[in-house]
Parts: structure tokens; C-alpha cells; sequence
């Protein structure tokens, strides 16, 4: 009961004092205000983005352009702590070897079209829904230039195709098809690509990430059409990394790091 | 940018979190929280940011959902509060 | 009531519902009993402050920040997805129609209700034809769109985290709950 009284406190307290702030915030909606347009004598960088990022990039969405190039560092170390936070989970929860002797909740793995007939329609749906998944997040990824999109939300559908399967039938068929050691590849790949678009642009004489040098290694005419493709390249590696970890974390959760059977 | 639209959809977010942490069946609680992801990303999707509502829309009420039922499975399905 | 409508409710509600929405996440984080009620006050903070970032780049009247480049010729030609050339520019030009399409007849319906009631801004649809200089006032800003895809994501990786821990607490303790916990350790007969 205390906690909940000192809760109460501290939040009508602090929730009071943000309240008070909001009538200071500029108005929902203005597009003046200082973070749209900056003050006068400092325009703010989103200005610079919307009005000059097509000619530098020629990539028109302007979301990606910036979260690939302008901010690519940011979007690197993210895709870092999204495969930390995979090995993280892994580190608490998988057990290794037959130490448990609780017995597994489904003791057979039998098909759903012959014998247990409680999972017909959702496991034949998913057989028929999954390809056309797979093909959309695919479709997500190469687009992210053109239409909303990109390396994360192709990658998550990539990986949420992986545990329809695994919630469908069991999820050792889903593991079947994307082994434990598999996904930790992918996963360390998906980095090493981002870093190594990286690294050439360095090894070819510009800064980390300087995807203007990559020039002469992908035979584009102009540093901006070659900014374009190595955006496309980067996401390609996040694509990857995300859908790795996100069937690890859904396949360590289920299990509770038995990674024998689940939900 | 509707200002109705706007209005309906954030009353109905506090309403959707506020349930979504009193019920006391923690399976109901994940299905709320659900809801609350897909009605802000149709908030953002109606102001204009449409790569914050894909991805709210696949990882915030997708993945986010599912992690939480699985956890819920493999632990209690009820709560004390 | 269209004066109080304009001056308070249309600038401020945003952020009012955004300032409630975290509070509630954060009286759920220190009050609530439960290991994952508590997880989710914690996701409902996280989005709570993604709703104040985003609502800071909105502009009235103002349209996606996805460029239309239906000017820029030289585009369809040099396909960076595909080898064919010709599928991706018919794909390219189908997806731009379809974009603009729905943009203009989103904008002939808003200012067929912006005469009615006068809540609206008035949208033009020029901003998203010409893609060699568009007009910073007329799309709205990519920047916390940006900076919240990554918190987003972020977000789901350490509630994963967080759920691994909260597994690993109840087969240690037997219970999620946190005052059944807290006497479990105070009795002292867990190892480790």
C-alpha cells in the first residue's frame, strides 16, 4: 500500500509540473516553430534535409535518406544493441544440454494434417500465408527508397514469418528451418555488412560511412547514385540482423531456453 | 492532421492503457496492450509519419504482443492486482 | 466553443494526453504489484514519449515526408533494386500514380471540409510534384521520425531482455509477484 501511495505522490507531482510546462511548448502543428523551421539567424537541420537531401542522395524518402546516410551511425550502433540484446537473452535463458527433467509439453510433433486434426485450418492457412509473408517483407526491404519501409520493418516481418511457423506447427519446425546456429550467423553477418560498406569507405579515402567514396567499388556514375546503393546495402544488413534476433528472442522466450518445444 | 480523428483516437489510447493495467488476467492485459500499439499507430499514421506507424505497426504490436503472451505462458496467467 | 477549440484544445491536446499517458506508465512502473503489468507501464512510457516527439514535427497542411519524383527521368532508367530496368520504372511510375492519386483526393476531400468548419488547414497538393526543390513548409519533418524508428526498436529489444529476466525471477522464486518475492529474500532461503 505505501508503494502505491508514494506513487500516487510522485505523480501527480511531476505530472503537475509537465502540465504547467505544456503551455509553453510551441503549438501542435506550427510550422514555424523552432524544431520545423529553427529560429532566425539558425535554420534547423530538418530544413536542410527536406530541401536539399533528394540532390545529395536521390533517394525520395526522406526518412530512410536520413536514417541511412545523414545518421547512418546511429542506425549502426542500434543494430548493435538490437544483436546485443539478443545475446543477452540467450545468455540468461538457454540452457544447453538434457540437464531438465521436466517432460516437453507436446510429447509429439505429429503433423496437423494427419492425426491431431485440432490445428487443420490455422496450420494450412500458414503454409499458404507464409510464402506470400516472405515475399512482402522482401518487397519491404528493396522499397524502402520509394514508399514507407526499410531495413527494420522488412526484417521484423522477415522474422514475425518464422514464428507464424513456429506457432502454427511446432517449434521445432520452425527451428528446422532456421537452425540456432544459423540465426547467430545471419545475425553477426547482418553487422559485418553495415560495417563494411563502412570500413571500404575508409579503405577508398573518406570518412566511416562516407558512402559518397564507395564510388569506384560499385561503378556508378556520380557520388550520389552510389550513396543510393549502398543505402540499399545497409539495410540489407539490418534487414538481416533484425530478422535473426527477433526469431531468437520469440524461440528463447517460448521455450524458456530449451529451444525444444513451444507455445 | 483531422483534429477530430486526433482527439477520438488519443481519448481512446488512455482509455485502452488505462484497462489495459487494471484487468487482472494478464493474457487480457497483453490483448489490451495490443490494441493500445494499433491505435497509436493509426495516431501517427493520421499525422503524418508513416514509417513510425509500419514500424509501431509490426514491432510494437506484433512482436511486442507475442513476447509478451509467451511470457505469460511459461509463467502465471494470473495476477494479484 | 470554436474559440476554446482553436486556441486551447487544437495547440495543447497532444501533449496534455501525452503528459497523462506517461504519467500513468510511471504510477503502473512504481505501484503495480505484478512483474509484467509493470513491463507494460514501462512500454507505455516508451510510447508515450514517442507521441511527444512525433507530435513536435506535425505541420498543418502538410503531407508525408516520401518525395514524388515523377520529373526526374534519368531515375527510371537506373534501376538500383532490379536488372530489369523496364519492370521497376512501370513499377516506379504504378506506385507514384497510386501515391498521387490518393494525395489529390485526399486533398480535394480536405478542402471540400476545410470550407465546411474551418478546422482544417488548407492542404495543397503541389508539395509532393516537384521533387527538385520542395517546400520545407508543405512536408512535415523527417528528423524525430527518424530518431523514434530507432527508439522504437530499441524499446522491443530491451523489453525482450526484460521478459528473459522476469522468466529466469519466477523459476528462481516461483512467483512474479513483488511482495511475495521481496519476503522470499528477506526469509533468505534462496541460493546463489
Amino acid at each position: 500500500m505505501l508503494s502505491k501511495v508514494f506513487a500516487t505522490i510522485a505523480v501527480v507531482i511531476t505530472g503537475g509540473i509537465l502540465l504547467y510546462g505544456v503551455s509553453d511548448f510551441p503549438g501542435f502543428g506550427d510550422p514555424h516553430s523552432p524544431p520545423n523551421a529553427g529560429v532566425p539567424g539558425s535554420p534547423s537541420v530538418s530544413q536542410y534535409f527536406i530541401t536539399e537531401s533528394y540532390a545529395d542522395t536521390k533517394v525520395p524518402n526522406l526518412v530512410t535518406s536520413v536514417l541511412a546516410d545523414y545518421r547512418g551511425y546511429d542506425t549502426l550502433f542500434e543494430t548493435v544493441v538490437i544483436f546485443a540484446a539478443g545475446m543477452a537473452i540467450f545468455a540468461i535463458l538457454r540452457v544447453v544440454g538434457d540437464q531438465s527433467v521436466e517432460q516437453p509439453r507436446r510429447t509429439s510433433e505429429s503433423s496437423f494434417t494427419d492425426g491431431d486434426h485440432s490445428r487443420i485450418i490455422v496450420g494450412t492457412t500458414c503454409r499458404l500465408v507464409v510464402p506470400v509473408i516472405q515475399l512482402f517483407a522482401l518487397y519491404v526491404v528493396a522499397h524502402g527508397h520509394h514508399s514507407p519501409g526499410g531495413g527494420f520493418q522488412g526484417g521484423v516481418i522477415l522474422g514475425a514469418s518464422f514464428i507464424i511457423i513456429a506457432l502454427a506447427e511446432h517449434l521445432n519446425a520452425a527451428l528446422r528451418r532456421f537452425s540456432e546456429r544459423s540465426y547467430v550467423v545471419i545475425a553477426s553477418i547482418g553487422i559485418l555488412i553495415y560495417a563494411a560498406f563502412g570500413v571500404f569507405a575508409q579503405l577508398l579515402g573518406g570518412n566511416f560511412l562516407d558512402y559518397g567514396f564507395l564510388e569506384p567499388i560499385l561503378f556508378t556514375d556520380g557520388p550520389e547514385m552510389a550513396r543510393s546503393h549502398s543505402m540499399l546495402g545497409v539495410e540489407i544488413g539490418v534487414a538481416f540482423t533484425v530478422t535473426a534476433i527477433m526469431f531468437a528472442i520469440y524461440a528463447n522466450l517460448s521455450s524458456r531456453g530449451l529451444l525444444r518445444d513451444g507455445l | 492532421m483531422i483534429l477530430a480523428f486526433d482527439i477520438v483516437l488519443l481519448v481512446f489510447l488512455v482509455i485502452a492503457a488505462i484497462i489495459s493495467l487494471s484487468v487482472k488476467d494478464l493474457l487480457s492485459s497483453a490483448m489490451i496492450y495490443g490494441i493500445y500499439g494499433f491505435l497509436i499507430c493509426l495516431l501517427w499514421a493520421e499525422m503524418g509519419a508513416v514509417d513510425v506507424a509500419f514500424t509501431e505497426a509490426s514491432v510494437g504490436a506484433g512482436i511486442s504482443t507475442v513476447l509478451f503472451i509467451a511470457t505469460i505462458f511459461n509463467t502465471r496467467r494470473r495476477s494479484s492486482d | 466553443m470554436s474559440e476554446f477549440i482553436d486556441n486551447t484544445l487544437q495547440p495543447y491536446f497532444n501533449f496534455w494526453i501525452y503528459v497523462i499517458l506517461m504519467m500513468i506508465g510511471l504510477w503502473a512502473l512504481i505501484a503495480k504489484n505484478n512483474l509484467i503489468k509493470k513491463l507494460i507501464g514501462l512500454s507505455i512510457f516508451q510510447t508515450a514519449i514517442i507521441l511527444f516527439y512525433v507530435s513536435l514535427g506535425v505541420k498543418e497542411g502538410a503531407t508525408i515526408p516520401i518525395l514524388d519524383h515523377h520529373g526526374d527521368h534519368g531515375h527510371g532508367a537506373e534501376t538500383e533494386h532490379h536488372p530489369e530496368a523496364g519492370h521497376e520504372a512501370a513499377a516506379d511510375h504504378h506506385g507514384e500514380n497510386g501515391e498521387t492519386s490518393h494525395a489529390e483526393e485526399a486533398g480535394s476531400h480536405a478542402e471540400s471540409q476545410g470550407e465546411g468548419d474551418g478546422l482544417k488547414g488548407e492542404y495543397t497538393p503541389e508539395a509532393h510534384i516537384d521533387s527538385t526543390s520542395p517546400d520545407p513548409d508543405k512536408i512535415a519533418n523527417p528528423l524525430p521520425h527518424v530518431l523514434m524508428l530507432t527508439a522504437i526498436v530499441v524499446g522491443v529489444a530491451t523489453l525482450g531482455v526484460a521478459l528473459a529476466i522476469s522468466q529466469m525471477i519466477f523459476k528462481e522464486f516461483g512467483s512474479l509477484e513483488e511482495d511475495e518475492i521481496l519476503e522470499e529474500l528477506k526469509s533468505g532461503n534462496v541460493d546463489g
